[in-house]
């Protein structure tokens, strides 16, 4: 395995990401939590060390594209891109108010969000039509994506994982954020996805199943799969409310911010001291 | 009375008795259940529509279809044609605009007995933002053949519709709200293709449906200080319009306001022009949502942003007047 010298930055920065999460969605006195702080590890990788990207310059054609399809878990996106400087910190107080840019659900008008994201099941067909542009075009760029699993039972991801093998899309690579948990509870109680790895597999995606905690495993996928043809799908596996004793696992705060001033500092100190 | 009453906010949204329009609609169903061609299908939204109520009731006539609202309203089709009454459910965005074309065909083509009921339907939505906040509904369910469509005015009307929906025939669309909603019914009463006349008056006809009937009945006090004698009809039908009642207030008033919380394109406003220019051709003045997405925003902070209160009303009656003197 490669050394990643940079892990401490990158825990430092997750770290930061899941307080803020926890902080605006607590301030909007909505949003999604859960969904956020399952994602934050795989996308600070990606925002901290991984996308070609210009803050100066969001619409960059040359950037990597990265798609957020399961836009509910746009504190997370917002977060990171506050951080990486496409717009101030401070601005993330505004989130899901009235006359903010930073709207509950990602939108692409906001810098540094390269698509839409709320009605589950779009963002991965938008990340396809940015992979085959840039095979046409002959671009540098890759495009990044992630998928919710209770996203996953939408015929549409189906419909567009068959889109990227016909295509040979070797330019996507797909994070499948596999929580176990969706709105109304546990996935395969509400509807089994089953072997999603088998499922895409046979769709003739390249697959790989990783801890989507553990930033070694993240960075060995992606390394892994820069390097292999066609479209990747990089099953995460990780846990909703992750880092957060009373809201890891827990189906109850998927949609619902941290209730009261008490356990809001609970959830902070417990972040700080992971 | 001044402006601040005419707005929700800060006052008039807590002077007033609201109830929850889903809660009701889960309430009903449970009492519906003990018919056992009952059934209830969701998309992973149960705990938001209410549905699960009925789900935890009937477990096996319930049915969480997971995050695929196309195939619930296909399979709701399905069960229809063995003679079961399918109760299908989901955020009003998704049962009516990523479901359209199932609905079509396999409800409304098909003429199958599917009762949509949708929650979270217009602004109110609130925080979610524009991509939960459906605004077109009214329009694209309108436009099917076959179906009818009801957008109830508050929870006691809520319960009466679904008791209709239960016993009418035919595919059929409702819209709810996922807020609490000023209440202005006492019973729980629901006229199919009737439009309500909550208050007589003879200078204007302000037309509304769902949760500006209220904001309706407000405005219209308030106008009555300045002179202006307004009737306040709730059209809880959308489909088929009650062009009966519309064109008499037509010939009575002269002048008539809509109010809905939906685009101005393709709603009630646009129903109720049609009565009227076909048969008795009167202003009409639509009070809605412009033609532009919604926003972020707590639900009264944007009901008053986009003027859906009130006050909207009582300009657009002085619009109507101001027009109507030319
Ligand atoms: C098409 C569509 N249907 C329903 C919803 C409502 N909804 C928002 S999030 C969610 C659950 C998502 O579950 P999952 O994809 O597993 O996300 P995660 O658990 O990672 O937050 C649902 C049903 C939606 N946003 N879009």
């Amino acid at each position: 395995m490669e050394q990643l010298g940079d892990i401490p930055l990158l825990k430092d920065k997750a770290k930061e990401i899941r307080k803020l999460i926890l902080l605006m969605t607590f301030n909007a006195k909505s949003g999604h939590p859960g969904g956020s702080l399952s994602a934050t590890d795989i996308i600070t990788y990606l925002y901290f060390r991984e996308l070609r990207i210009d803050p100066k310059r969001p619409d960059w054609d040359d950037r990597d594209r990265f798609v957020l399809s399961k836009g509910h878990a746009s504190p997370a996106l917002y977060a990171a891109l506050a951080l990486r400087g496409f717009f101030p910190v401070e601005k993330l107080y505004t989130f899901r108010k009235i006359n903010s840019e930073l709207q509950g659900h990602v939108v692409n008008h906001i810098p540094g969000v390269d698509a839409t994201g709320g009605s589950l099941g779009q963002g991965l067909s938008n990340a396809i039509g940015m992979a085959l542009s840039g095979i046409i075009r002959k671009k540098e760029y890759r495009v990044f994506a992630m998928i919710g699993d209770g996203e996953s039972q939408e015929g549409s991801i189906w419909e567009a994982a068959m889109s990227a093998v016909h295509y040979k899309l070797s330019n996507l690579i797909v994070f499948l954020d596999r929580n176990m948990i969706q709105l109304d509870g546990f996935t395969e109680n509400i509807m089994s996805l089953g072997d999603l790895e088998k499922k895409f597999s046979s769709f003739g995606w390249k697959t790989r199943t990783i801890n989507g905690h553990d930033f070694y495993e993240i960075h060995d996928a992606v390394e892994w799969a820069k390097k292999e043809a066609g479209p990747k799908m990089i099953i995460a596996k990780t846990v909703k409310g992750k880092g957060v004793s009373f809201m890891e696992n827990n189906p109850e705060y998927h949609g619902k911010p941290v209730p009261n001033q008490e356990l809001l500092k609970k959830a902070l100190d417990e972040i700080e001291r992971e | 009375m001044t402006n601040h009453e005419l707005t929700w906010l800060p006052n008039l949204i807590n002077s007033v008795e609201r109830k929850s329009q889903r809660e009701s609609y889960g309430k009903t169903l449970i009492k519906l259940g003990e018919d056992q061609r009952v059934v209830v299908l969701d998309a992973d939204l149960s705990t938001s529509t209410h549905t699960s109520m009925f789900g935890n009731k009937y477990k096996d006539r319930f049915f969480n279809m997971g995050i695929a609202e196309n195939n619930m309203i296909g399979v709701a089709a399905g069960l229809a044609s063995t003679g079961m009454i399918p109760f299908a459910s989901s955020f009003a965005v998704f049962a009516t605009g990523r479901d359209y074309d199932f609905v079509r065909q396999s409800v409304c083509y098909s003429n199958q007995n599917v009762k949509i009921v949708a929650t979270h339907a217009g602004l109110t939505v609130g925080e979610d933002g524009a991509t939960h906040q459906m605004i077109e509904d009214l329009g694209l369910m309108s436009g099917l053949p076959n179906m009818i469509v009801i957008s109830p005015a508050d929870a006691p009307e809520t319960e009466g519709a679904v008791e209709f929906l239960y016993r009418y025939r035919g595919p059929a669309y409702m819209r709810l709200s996922r807020e609490k909603v000023p209440v202005v019914h006492n019973e729980s009463n629901f006229q199919f293709k009737k439009i309500e006349i909550l208050r007589d008056g003879d200078d204007v006809a302000i037309i509304a449906t769902g949760i500006m009937v209220h904001a309706a009945l407000v405005a219209a006090d308030y106008l009555k200080n300045e002179g202006v004698d307004a009737a306040v009809l709730n059209a809880s039908t959308i489909k088929p319009i009650d062009a009966e009642t519309i064109l008499k207030y037509a010939r009575k008033t002269g002048l008539i306001i809509t109010s809905e919380e939906h685009s101005i394109l393709n709603g009630l406003g646009s129903r109720v022009s049609e009565v009227v220019s076909e048969n008795y051709p009167t202003i009409v003045i639509r009070h809605g949502v412009p033609d532009v997405f919604g926003e972020s925003g707590s639900a009264w902070e944007l009901m008053d942003k986009y003027m859906l209160n009130p006050l909207g009303i009582v300009k657009k009656v002085e619009q109507g007047l101001e027009v109507r003197k030319r």
